[in-house]
């Protein structure tokens, strides 16, 4: 397989149990360098735990996590290292409360990537110049609404230059009035090409921007494939029950 | 009752026994601000040490650091200074009446600020660590750049109290014959045959432990800040 078609992130019989219940139970997945996949299903389905595993935040039982070519669970990987590839975004923005923006995205350029006060500043206030919040540099997380502090998170995870980002939730904790300015973000961001893997709800979100829908359900993709087909015409019982579901929430 | 007022005031409020006493006073106190601060550097710089140790070293060494702290915990600070001061010299470790108080009133601090630090640590959300694991900010970073400094803030309430409480404690080196402020009254009393110098060490402690309580209610004010 050539660079360009190489998949940024490649899940391989991915198995993770807590407590004796089985969350995953071998998923296989490969996402493509732009590619924006959108991840679907029940609570409990193993969606988050997914996304966990792909950079460790969970540590898998079983199966391989691909990154950039680079297995990140064979023993010798560098975590601390390969993790500035992956970027994550939480649910609940998991902004440090006692830095600014500014500070926020610059933490991890200074103390990891050893950049010196100054660069590490420009490229943060670069970041949150992406994110439209480069006047709020200066602001505390209690400061921001809950939309600008998730546009803070991501651009802590993208000031990184990540080869992928990672949503978890994104917008779920979101009022409603202030989802539209987080999703208008990410569809920036797959415009300029970021590969992205997706756990939301926003239907309509997916509808336009995904290029791929995952459902999956007990620990096991189910059923995958264009948006168009996955909420158009479900082949699997459990995928149309989900998809009818989540279109009566609107 | 007026007899008895003009008695408590020769007795307690003796013009001539402060003026002559008053120095040796003024000397104990600058025993007892010596003490303090040391004891304050000493004590929270090994509660904080040790708070850090227990969220990053194996479980065999943060059993220890309970076991540590919750002994010194328990034990009142008197008995260690005591033991400090009259055992050790046995198994060659003699120490003077400062070194004794400090060790002790330290060894107090640092357990009572590491337990407050680490129910502190205890108390940042999960989420932060994450966040800051999934930038690739190793254990140890995360712990200084992102929970500690959220502990600290959070618990600095109790932590003000306590160390406001144990740095008092330096009044107990004068059992073991510290010349601080405490000491110096008591030995001035019975030499002058007059209470007085009681109340001035009473004073004595006022003007020194009055600026860090009240410095202590502007620090929890500067740094409260909104979640």
């Amino acid at each position: 397989m050539d660079v360009q078609s190489r998949p940024v992130l490649e899940l391989a019989g991915l198995h993770k149990s807590f407590g004796g219940v089985d969350v995953l139970k071998g998923v296989d997945l490969a996402v493509a360098p732009g590619e924006l996949v959108f991840l679907i299903g029940p609570s409990g389905s193993g969606k988050s735990t997914l996304l966990r595993c792909c950079n460790r935040l969970e540590e898998p039982d079983d199966g391989a996590v691909i990154v950039d070519g680079e297995n990140i669970l064979s023993p010798g990987c560098d975590l601390n290292r390969v993790r500035q590839k992956i970027g994550m975004v939480f649910q609940a923005f998991n902004l440090y409360p006692h830095m600014t923006a500014l500070g926020n995205v610059a933490l991890a350029l200074r103390k990891v990537q050893g950049m010196a006060k100054d660069a590490a500043e420009a490229k943060a206030r670069a970041a949150l110049a992406r994110v439209g919040l480069a006047d709020k540099a200066g602001s505390y997380p209690a400061q921001l609404s809950g939309g600008q502090q998730q546009r803070v998170a991501i651009a802590r995870a993208l000031a990184l230059e990540p080869k992928i980002v990672l949503f978890d939730e994104p917008t779920s904790a979101l009022d409603p009035e202030l989802v539209g300015s987080v999703l208008a973000v990410m569809r920036e961001l797959k415009i300029g090409g970021m590969t992205m893997v997706v756990v939301s709800h926003e239907l309509a979100f997916a509808r336009d921007a995904a290029d791929r829908v995952v459902f999956m359900d007990g620990g096991r993709i189910v059923e995958q494939g264009t948006p168009a087909s996955v909420f158009g015409a479900p082949r699997e019982a459990r995928t149309r029950d989900f998809v009818a579901r989540l279109a009566e929430r609107g | 009752m007026q007899d008895g007022w003009a008695r408590f005031a020769f007795a307690y409020l003796n013009p001539e026994v402060a003026a002559e006493w008053g120095p040796k006073i003024l000397d104990g106190a600058f025993v007892t601000i010596q003490l303090g601060l040391a004891t304050i550097a000493a004590g929270l710089a090994l509660g904080m040490a040790l708070a850090m140790l227990r969220a990053s070293a194996p479980r065999w060494v943060q059993m220890a650091i309970v076991v540590f702290v919750d002994i010194f915990r328990a034990w009142p600070p008197l008995v260690v200074i005591i033991v400090l001061y009259y055992a050790f010299p046995y198994v060659d470790l003699p120490m003077g009446a400062f070194t004794a108080t400090w060790l002790a009133l330290s060894f107090v601090l640092a357990s009572f600020a590491e337990e407050i630090w680490w129910a502190g640590l205890q108390a940042v959300p999960k989420g932060q660590w994450e966040a800051a694991r999934s930038t690739g900010l190793s254990h140890f970073q995360a712990l200084v750049w992102v929970a500690i400094p959220q502990a600290v803030r959070m618990t600095i309430p109790p932590l003000l109290n306590r160390t406001i409480a144990i740095v008092k404690g330096t009044a107990l080196g004068s059992v073991v014959a510290l010349p601080e402020i405490l000491g110096q009254a008591t030995s001035a009393m019975s030499l002058a045959g007059n209470p007085t110098p009681l109340t001035l060490a009473a004073l004595g402690y006022l003007a020194i432990f009055l600026p860090v309580v009240i410095l202590g209610r502007w620090i929890e004010r500067r740094f409260a800040w909104k979640r």
